[in-house]
């Protein structure tokens, strides 16, 4: 795995130098024109979001009852690139919708429903900064908490209210497009896999050092 | 056993609350000021905006209910009793179900204040369906607090718990404002929509079920240290 | 909740906080009829230790045996045979003392609450003020209150915080007298304090703490001054 990295690091980088040419190359959307190809990047970031949001709901439940340090540690990793790759989608969603609906924000149920699972993952985060000793424990029940709420959140937001294009976007691509998506997809999904593995190793390190630290301090 | 340590934890922290009546007080009159609060920024004209009256309601109850989760714990904190009620030989999710129903009764007569006085100013017909209107109410805060009870126990060690509460309590409980809001709207129409009403109702009764389980399954490995 | 045992044994146990060490293998024993002093300066690991005796902390590594279980084994039975008087006295200041003790009695199980609780009123010298709610209590009350709440379920193995703080001279005799009681009922009994006086009255056994370590453990014999003072500076003893 170790030895893994530098590969993975520099298949990355030829991905995502590569990506911007082949979303450059990609035909023009007729109704949105330009502005379309803020999709190559917004719609994989939301799919890398809630992959990770989901590894951070099952890590954290299997820490909550089994106690194991790693998967604490996973769940950490994972809230994090949760909170990162959901404020590209909160970005890019907004730019977008400037262009189709003519305002920044639109109360939309899907964007509102990102939003909130968003904010139960900076909650997260806040917990485990500012909770003191014990928080990863805070941390992990509002993970599983949040996971709980997801399809709630979404039933409710989605009554309430529904303007995103609800046609599903994706089988519909004209094959021109169908190619950079999918390619920008592996690119995200490869950059989150690699960040979620040095993230994680960085937390085990951390513990590693005040484990020393201790045994240190038993001489 | 575990619904008679339940009524002991519940009977207790009513004892304790119809002694002082410091959090009934507090939180009513801390509701009441909310729902002032918001008729200015909601009434215009001398007339409220649509819907304001539902809206308004369910804001109230939610941050009077942080108030009073928060109150509620601090008590148990004050001589280190909830470590006590960790300590006795008794089933620890039932500690929490005591701790819940007291939570619960508390906001209910909470409530009961609340919903009277914002039909008042703000002329919503509270009287259209008061079962549903009740139905709807008791859910809604049993679901709020079923949340609350369990984070405001496990923050009670915790450092900064009064600003910690709401910061995990509300992205959790949007779904319990979103339903709760639009049902009691949908009563408040003047021809009132019953089965719109209805549907949120049903939402709000499977949040309570899939949450008090999910509460009573993490209170015992959250509260061990 | 037939679960008991003779004897408490701690085997290597450690506790840390992130990078604090509270506690660094600390291995001692303790068996019915005997009272294990717990002495130390301020932040030595006394409380930290009595916690994890007390079930309510999990050692970061080692375990401790009740008898033939671990706490984790045991679970609620285990709860049942505990009597714990924290140092924070785990009273309801809004409660009446008897209410207090009614209140942890039906908890704990407790058969014929009522005549349970009016003894143990008048063993903490309250049975005057058992209606009074616990707020307008002074201290020295508040820890004998807290004591005879500890004892209500007549637990195999009695944790005690501190428990002569705030008690005037007749108070701390009377506790005294009450813990040499219990102890000729087998009961295992553990205290924490500063008070060496006291201390040379009481103990068996004494365990000295420093810096989280277990620094002497040995039959008391009077010699308890001396282990103090071979391992703690007198600085130290100032708390």
């Amino acid at each position: 795995m170790k030895k893994g990295y530098p590969l993975f690091v520099l298949l990355a980088v030829v991905l995502f130098s590569v990506a911007p040419i082949m979303v450059a190359r990609a035909p023009y959307e007729a109704t949105m024109g330009l502005v379309q190809k803020i999709f190559y990047y917004h719609v994989p970031s939301a799919m890398v979001m809630f992959l990770s949001a989901f590894i951070c709901g099952i890590a954290s439940a299997v820490y909550l009852f089994k106690a194991r340090p790693e998967a604490d540690r996973i769940a950490a990793a994972a809230a994090e690139l949760t909170v990162v790759f959901g404020l590209i989608v909160l970005v890019t969603g907004p730019l977008w919708a400037r262009k189709a609906w003519g305002v920044w924000w639109q109360w939309d149920a899907r964007l509102t429903s990102t939003l909130l699972m968003w904010m139960i993952f900076v909650a997260y985060l806040l917990v485990r900064r500012f909770g003191g000793p014990g928080a990863e424990k805070l941390g992990a029940a509002m993970a599983v908490f949040g996971m709980a709420n997801v399809p709630f959140v979404y039933v409710s937001v989605n009554i309430w209210r529904t303007i995103h294009p609800t046609t599903r976007v994706v089988p519909t691509l004209s094959p021109g497009m169908r190619g950079p998506f999918w390619f920008c997809v592996i690119a995200f999904m490869l950059l989150f896999g690699l960040l979620l593995a040095v993230r994680a190793r960085l937390e085990q390190r951390r513990a590693d050092v005040e484990h020393l630290y201790l045994i240190a301090g038993e001489e | 056993m575990f619904l008679k340590v339940a009524w002991l934890v519940m009977r207790k922290d009513l004892t304790v609350e119809v002694r002082s009546r410091e959090i009934v007080y507090t939180t009513v009159f801390f509701a009441v000021a909310c729902v002032l609060v918001f008729a200015f920024a909601l009434v215009k004209e001398g007339r409220p905006l649509e819907d304001a009256a539902a809206g308004i309601m369910w804001i109230s109850v939610a941050f009077a209910g942080t108030l009073a989760l928060g109150r509620t714990f601090e008590r148990e904190r004050h001589s280190e009793t909830l470590r006590a009620l960790m300590l006795a030989p008794v089933s620890r999710p039932a500690i929490y179900v005591g701790k819940l129903l007291g939570i619960v009764l508390l906001l209910l007569i909470v409530e009961a204040v609340l919903v009277p006085l914002v039909g008042l100013l703000f002329h919503a017909p509270i009287w259209n369906r008061p079962l549903l209107l009740i139905a709807l109410l008791v859910s809604g805060t049993v679901g709020f607090s079923a949340v609350g009870t369990l984070f405001a126990a496990m923050l009670v060690r915790a450092r900064s718990r009064d600003v910690m509460l709401p910061i995990l309590l509300y992205p959790i409980t949007i779904p319990v404002i979103i339903a709760g809001v639009r049902g009691t709207a949908a009563l408040f129409e003047p021809v009132p929509a019953v089965d719109l009403a209805q549907m949120w109702l049903a939402l709000l009764a499977f949040f309570d079920v899939v949450f008090v389980t999910l509460s009573l399954w993490t209170f015992e490995p959250l509260m061990t240290e | 909740m037939s679960f008991d045992f003779t004897e408490v044994a701690v085997r290597d146990v450690s506790r840390h906080y992130g990078r604090r060490r509270a506690l660094a293998r600390v291995s001692l024993t303790c068996r019915s009829g005997e009272v294990l002093g717990l002495l130390g300066p301020n932040g030595a690991g006394k409380s930290t230790l009595l916690s994890i005796l007390a079930t309510l902390l999990a050692p970061s590594t080692g375990q401790v045996c009740y008898g033939s279980h671990t706490a984790g084994q045991a679970g609620p039975a285990l709860r049942a045979r505990l009597g714990f008087l924290s140092h924070d006295l785990h009273l309801y200041p809004e409660l009446t003392a008897r209410e207090n003790l009614e209140f942890f009695a039906r908890l704990y199980g407790v058969e014929a609450v009522s005549e349970r609780v009016t003894t143990a009123l008048g063993r903490a010298g309250l049975t005057a003020r058992g209606g009074d709610v616990v707020s307008g209590f002074s201290r020295g009350m508040r820890q004998r209150l807290a004591l005879e709440r500890a004892l209500l379920h007549e637990p195999r193995l009695l944790l005690l915080d501190e428990p002569f703080t705030g008690l005037d001279d007749a108070s701390v005799a009377a506790l005294v007298a009450r813990l040499h009681e219990l102890r000729a009922t087998d009961r295992i009994i553990v205290v924490v304090t500063h008070d060496l006086d006291v201390a040379e009255r009481l103990l068996d056994k004494v365990a000295v703490l420093k810096d989280g370590r277990l620094v002497a453990f040995d039959d008391a014999h009077g010699r308890i001054r001396e282990h103090y003072r071979a391992h703690v500076a007198v600085g130290d003893r100032c708390s």
